[in-house]
């Protein structure tokens, strides 16, 4: 089997993969090795050709190629290497090493000071969320249709339906619109939009497409090539109503249903994970539960924004660099991250206690839409952080910053309460 | 000439504002529902003229499985865009293209120019 020795290897090449690669390397790691399945480094944002990039980061709105572009162009600068078309089949961590198979090299066995898992996410498919009806062609993940369309100029359709107002199914129903195709409507199950509201005005009702709340699709008709659907409204327990059921002619469905980590390595490799997140569990270090071994992106938790995305990673890859020179803080005490009211999650789960203090940014969402609110953390009854928020909303990712300093227990918790 | 009334969602941040706006023609005459002074500006010039950054592809010459992601420089009208998309449809470039490359100058005689958002070698 082939061979490399490296301080920091990443796996994948997306925007959190390259920015692992360039903190790691700002931190003084200095062979820091990238290895990216696909022909090119980007990852998802290859695809994602329209703008709403970077306005946290580089404060202008770029596309996602333009957005990715400027991290490919700082790696190289630094000397970051990559592998592309090169697969990582498992990671090893007691002997420190990761397998890959490479079309270059053959089979090939990494060592390396630390390992950065960066191998973001994939989309929820029709599988995962059931819905009954013959399995004709026309259906696809919003995702995999923007990969054909903007990739592999092949359209999909011409007659759509998409079901989800996830942003990534709003952006293909505008694209589809812009290519010709009839958007014939975007249906939702919740009685609010999922994604962003920009993204329903551009998207949406600049191009007249009707948005259904509160509905779903029951059935899928169709033998070789679908035919249409039929959508009904749904009750306050989200059961279709079926007498009002209509059916709705089509010849693709585009299914916007969320995202779920990849995380097969992960498990496989005995990381802990998180049963919300689907995530690896990580301490503010972006540390997993197996010490040399650091994970940023989507692979931790689904993020709406590549600006959060290059943040954190650029955290992993500083920590995971300093893991590999043995200069990690040595840790004090651990501290457990607790979900309060209406907080469906927080990201890092543990904060490491070290000499001195430090800021920690903890990333959370919501579970239900609330006006008018504080977002308060807590050790015991103390209040150690809160800030006012004029609205929060599940697909929106919010933050508050803590003070290591303040942690005085053994537990943190995060709610959101109303403000009267 | 009457007064008409559009009902405006502010884009420019997460917060969404929903604002209301009077005008005739293409004169504003009243604006609420705003929070901060971007809302009002973007309520303007929604009112009156909207405007829309369009991204999309272009073929590339000899390139049968790949296409080149391409933006405009800025803004364009509204009411363009689908106009511009049947000049970029007959479009083919040939390469080496760099990043923000222009593709098509002042396309549509709009005064934006078509540029590349990726270099191609
Ligand atoms: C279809 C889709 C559209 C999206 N659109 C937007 C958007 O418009 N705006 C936005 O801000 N965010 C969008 N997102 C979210 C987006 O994923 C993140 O913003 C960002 O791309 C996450 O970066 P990442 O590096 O974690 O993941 P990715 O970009 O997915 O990169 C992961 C990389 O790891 C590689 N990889 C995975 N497993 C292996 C392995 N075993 N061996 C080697 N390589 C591997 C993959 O090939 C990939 O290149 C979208 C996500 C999806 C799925
Ligand atoms: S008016 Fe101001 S606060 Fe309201 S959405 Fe627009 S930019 Fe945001």
């Amino acid at each position: 089997m082939f061979e490399i020795n490296c301080d920091v290897v990443i796996i994948g090449g997306g925007p959190a993969g390259l920015a692992a690669a360039i903190g790691a390397k700002e931190e003084g790691a200095e062979k820091v090795l990238i290895i990216e399945r696909d022909n090119a480094l980007g990852g998802i944002l290859q695809q994602c050709i329209h703008p709403g990039f970077g306005l946290t980061r580089f404060k202008e709105e770029l596309t996602g190629p333009e957005f990715y572009g400027k991290f490919v162009d700082r790696a190289k600068e630094l000397g970051v290497e990559y592998m592309l078309n090169s697969m990582v089949l498992s990671v090893d961590h007691e002997n420190s090493q990761v397998i890959c198979v490479s079309s270059e090299k053959g089979m090939t066995c990494v060592h390396a000071g630390s390992i950065v898992l960066a191998m973001g996410c994939r989309e929820r498919t029709r599988a995962n969320i059931v819905t009954p009806g013959t399995r004709p062609a026309g259906l696809y993940t919003a995702g995999a249709a923007q990969r054909l369309v903007n990739r592999q100029n092949i359209m999909v359709g011409k007659k759509v339906v998409i079901l989800g107002s996830g942003d990534i199914g709003m952006i293909m129903a505008r694209r589809m619109s812009l290519e010709g195709a009839k958007v014939v409507c975007v249906v939702e199950l919740m009685s609010y939009l999922a994604g962003l509201t920009r993204n329903r005005v551009q998207c949406l009702d600049d191009f007249g497409i009707p948005l259904k709340l509160a509905h779903t699709i029951t059935r899928i008709e169709g033998n070789e090539r679908v035919t249409g659907v039929w959508v009904a409204p749904v009750d306050e327990n989200k059961v279709p109503i079926k007498e009002q059921e209509e059916f709705i002619e089509c010849d693709t469905v585009l299914f916007s249903v969320g995202l779920l980590p990849e995380n097969e390595l992960t498990r496989k490799a005995g990381i802990a994970i998180n049963p919300i997140t689907n995530g690896p569990e990580v301490n503010q270090y972006m540390q997993t539960s197996v010490p040399g071994v650091f994970a940023c992106g989507n692979v931790v938790h689904v993020n709406d924004l590549a600006d959060n995305v290059s943040e954190e990673s650029a955290r992993a890859g500083k920590y995971a660099a300093q893991y590999a020179m043995k200069k990690l803080p040595t840790s004090t005490g651990t501290v457990t991250c607790v979900t309060g009211r209406n907080v469906r999650y927080l990201c890092p789960q543990k904060i490491q206690k070290a000499e001195g203090s430090e800021k920690v940014s903890l990333y959370f969402r919501v579970l239900n839409p609330e006006l008018g609110v504080k977002l308060v953390a807590k050790c015991g009854d103390e209040i150690i952080a809160q800030k006012k928020a004029f609205r929060v909303n599940p697909g929106e990712m919010d933050h508050i910053a803590v003070d290591t300093a303040k942690l005085t227990t053994d537990a943190i918790t995060v709610e959101v309460v109303k403000e009267d | 000439m009457s007064t008409i009334k559009k009902e405006i969602i502010c884009t420019v941040c997460p917060r969404g504002c929903h604002m209301e706006v009077e005008g005739q023609g293409d004169q504003v005459i009243s604006v609420t529902g705003y929070t901060c002074n971007r809302g009002l500006e973007y309520a303007n010039t929604e009112f009156a003229h909207p405007v829309r950054i369009l991204t999309t592809t272009v073929k590339m010459a000899g390139v049968s499985n790949d296409l080149l992601p391409v933006r405009s420089a800025s803004p364009l009208p509204k009411e363009k865009l689908f106009d511009c998309m049947e000049v970029i449809r007959q479009t083919e470039v040939k390469l080496p293209v760099a990043c923000h490359d222009v593709i098509i100058s002042n396309i549509c005689g709009t005064g934006v120019d078509i540029v590349a958002t990726k270099s191609v070698e």
